[in-house]
């Protein structure tokens, strides 16, 4: 018996699957860099909003062409992934087909992926002609050069190529199509094939089926590097999303202790600062880098697929702001991968760069465009909140530098002096009664 | 003004050691603001006409820091929240309604993480609960038949999920009510919130309320409704923008039930 290729797959799948673990890990200890988060509350309606968002697709198809397409390439995606099994086990014992012995319900099952592959690849060409084609606009914004646009497209080209070799090697495997049981698809490959010899179709059908593992492993070790990473990402990231109205924005805590401190009568504001206390930092107030987001805006950015329905959605995109809600997120997501690489360099310490969130990646500039519409946060299709990274950087620029537009500190001053954003007098108010 | 208003003060109920039904918060806009005014005074009306035992603040009414919130000065928001919620539990209000979606949204969703606990309805869910209990009815009067777009304002709309009031007040002027391409959930902003009623935009091709009234004009409107001072503003602004002023109104909810009832 020659065990070489069993132990060529074995090594193979553990290369794949470990170095995806390593970045794994990686990707946790990135997210919690972020400051902590509570989510332990309303867990039945968090747990009803991942089933529905995430493994419902229920966003997805707000938008129909898009939606229907996405949802064939999911369900492709995860019910073609059995066969990964077979291949797996196939692999590391030598066997062939081994789940063949199941008879006519090996047939439907193939059948029904070879249906699903076709269809997957259909979609997949679609979207590669809305995207390079017909060019939709959410696909050409300025964020969307260089490498997010060709991670884009290298996504669909893999699942181009997974679904046709999926295809070929069935077509390929001359005891398969003699079943004749389950090759709705591949059995129109065949002539492609014709006249070549029984050992040369046996060549053609093994390079098939391990350039198609193998190309799961490359594929599946790309997404820590690609904005791909939300086929995994979307189930925690809506189990973790906004279940409060949207309207509702947290009120910092650290800012509702000093307040109270200041109306409390009874406050000494000589006494001695608690034990322990002195060398307490005060908190930082708002967001001018990722570690001050707190974690879940961080899984947030890992999750963006940077399709850009938000950015089409923002009233001041669409007026030619540059606020993009997408750049937001993909800025975030890069920032961090600096942030952790920078901790990788240096044994697990992070060294200060002279870099930033806000300026080096986030300008004032779209923070201040932003309304605060909640139409990027209703858009995303997998939850994400872009408007809570705004609203922290935009606490940061008013709290720590005191740096927000004039017109708006004007506002705030008639606030603070007459209680409402205008220079009206308080006294004044039921004037509008008798005029 | 010739026919008097009834607007009494939560000073004057207490004096009398009596509660009102519900508080009216008028909000900044709608006290100070001429046109937001027109707005204050019509819903009073209709409370008026209804019969509604409510109060409002008056003097002690102060802004909800929704405005320095969303420009970031938590710091001033919470100082506003704080004060505010002290005089409304020194009267032990309940029950508020607002005339205004950036108050409601405040004081129902941001007000209770720091002590305030309120019943807190929009005004369009007000009338419509006072039309629902039969002590207010209206007629389609002038109305009826007249193409109505509404605006969704985003603190009601997508921020509280409230679309169907306001819409099913229109629907019972016996007016045509007629869809924007982008409405309820996917309503687009009028340009004022986030702070943005208090600053110039920034650099840009368009102007936000710009779109937005071209979005409402394209449905061939004789009157677009609104249910916000801020959206009102923006949209009459937009309408003036686009000189349509002479064919095409913009006006609160609150304002067509109280001219449809020639209040």
């Amino acid at each position: 018996m020659n065990f070489i290729p069993n132990i060529v797959f074995a090594t193979a799948l553990i290369l794949g699957v470990g170095y995806f673990a390593k970045n794994v890990k990686k990707l946790i200890r990135n997210i919690k860099l972020g400051r902590d988060k509570d989510v332990s509350d309303n867990k039945a309606q968090r747990w009803k909003n991942m089933t529905m968002i995430a493994l419902g697709q229920s966003k997805m198809v707000k938008r129909p062409i898009a939606g229907i397409l996405h949802v064939i390439v999911y369900v492709g995606f995860v019910v073609i992934n059995i066969e990964v099994l077979e291949i797996i086990i196939d692999g590391l014992f030598g066997t062939h087909r081994v789940f063949s012995s199941m008879g006519s319900l090996y047939g439907i099952l193939i059948g029904s992926f070879e249906i699903l592959a076709a269809l997957v690849f259909v979609s997949v060409i679609i979207f590669w002609i809305r995207r390079n084609v017909i060019k939709l606009k959410r696909f050409w914004n300025s964020e969307m050069t260089s490498w997010p646009k060709n991670d884009a497209n290298y996504i669909l080209y893999f699942e181009m190529v997974l679904m046709t070799l999926f295809l070929v090697m069935n077509a390929t495997d001359v005891h398969f199509q003699a079943m004749d049981s389950g090759n709705l698809i591949s059995q129109y490959l065949v002539p492609l094939f014709n006249g070549l010899s029984d050992s040369t179709l046996h060549i053609i059908e093994r390079s098939a089926w391990w350039l198609h593992i193998l190309g799961i492993l490359v594929f599946l070790n790309y997404l820590y590097f690609s904005k791909h990473l939300h086929i995994l990402l979307a189930f925690p990231n809506t189990y973790y999303g906004r279940v409060n109205p949207k309207g509702e924005f947290d009120n910092l805590e650290a800012v509702t202790n000093e307040v109270k401190m200041m109306m409390d009568p009874n406050v000494d504001p000589f006494a001695a600062p608690a034990e322990g206390a002195e060398n307490t930092m005060p908190e930082k107030f708002g967001a001018s880098d990722v570690k001050d987001l707190n974690w879940v805006q961080l899984l947030n950015a890992y999750t963006c697929t940077e399709c850009g329905r938000c950015t089409s959605e923002c009233p001041a995109n669409q007026t030619g702001k540059k606020l993009s809600p997408r750049k937001i997120m993909m800025d975030t997501r890069d920032r961090l991968e600096e942030v952790g690489k920078n901790i990788d360099a240096n044994k697990g310490e992070f060294i200060e760069d002279g870099k930033q969130l806000l300026d080096n990646y986030i300008t004032r500039e779209e923070l201040w465009a932003c309304t605060s519409c909640n139409a990027c946060v209703e858009a995303c299709p997998v939850s994400i909140d872009p408007l809570s990274i705004i609203m922290d950087m935009r606490r940061y620029l008013v709290m720590e530098q005191s740096a927000a537009p004039v017109e708006l500190n004007n506002m705030m001053t008639n606030i603070e002096n007459n209680g409402a954003p205008w220079p009206y007098n308080q006294m004044d108010r039921l004037n509008w009664k008798n005029e | 003004m010739s026919e008097v208003l009834k607007v009494p003060t939560m000073a004057e109920y207490m004096a009398e050691g009596k509660q009102p039904e519900v508080l009216f918060w008028v909000g900044c806009a709608g006290s100070f603001d001429d046109r937001a005014k027109k707005i204050t005074k019509a819903f009073v009306k209709l409370l008026n006409k209804a019969n509604v035992d409510f109060a409002v603040l008056g003097t002690e009414e102060s802004c909800t820091g929704d405005p320095a919130k969303r420009a970031g000065n938590e710091f001033l928001f919470q100082m506003q929240a704080v004060t505010n919620i002290e005089v409304l539990n020194a009267y032990e209000i309940k029950k508020i309604v607002t005339t205004c979606p950036h108050c409601f949204n405040t004081i129902k969703n941001e007000y209770p993480g720091l002590g305030g606990q309120y019943e807190v309805m929009h005004h369009t869910q007000f009338l419509k609960s006072l039309l629902s209990d039969g002590r207010l009815t209206i007629e389609g009067g002038q109305f009826k038949g007249k193409r109505i777009t509404f605006h969704d304002p985003c603190y009601l709309g997508r921020a509280n999920n409230v679309y169907e009031a306001p819409r099913d007040l229109i629907r019972k002027l016996d007016a045509e009510l007629v869809e924007m391409k982008s409405c309820k959930s996917r309503g687009l902003c009028c340009g004022a919130g986030g702070a943005q009623m208090f600053k110039e935009p920034e650099k840009g091709d368009k102007d936000i309320n710009v779109e937005r009234t071209e979005q409402a004009l394209d449905t061939q409107p004789e009157i677009i409704a609104a249910g916000c001072p801020f959206c009102n503003t923006m949209m009459t602004d937009g309408v003036k923008a686009k000189e349509k002023e002479a064919s095409v109104q913009v006006m609160d909810i609150a304002e067509l039930i109280a001219n449809a009832e020639d209040l």
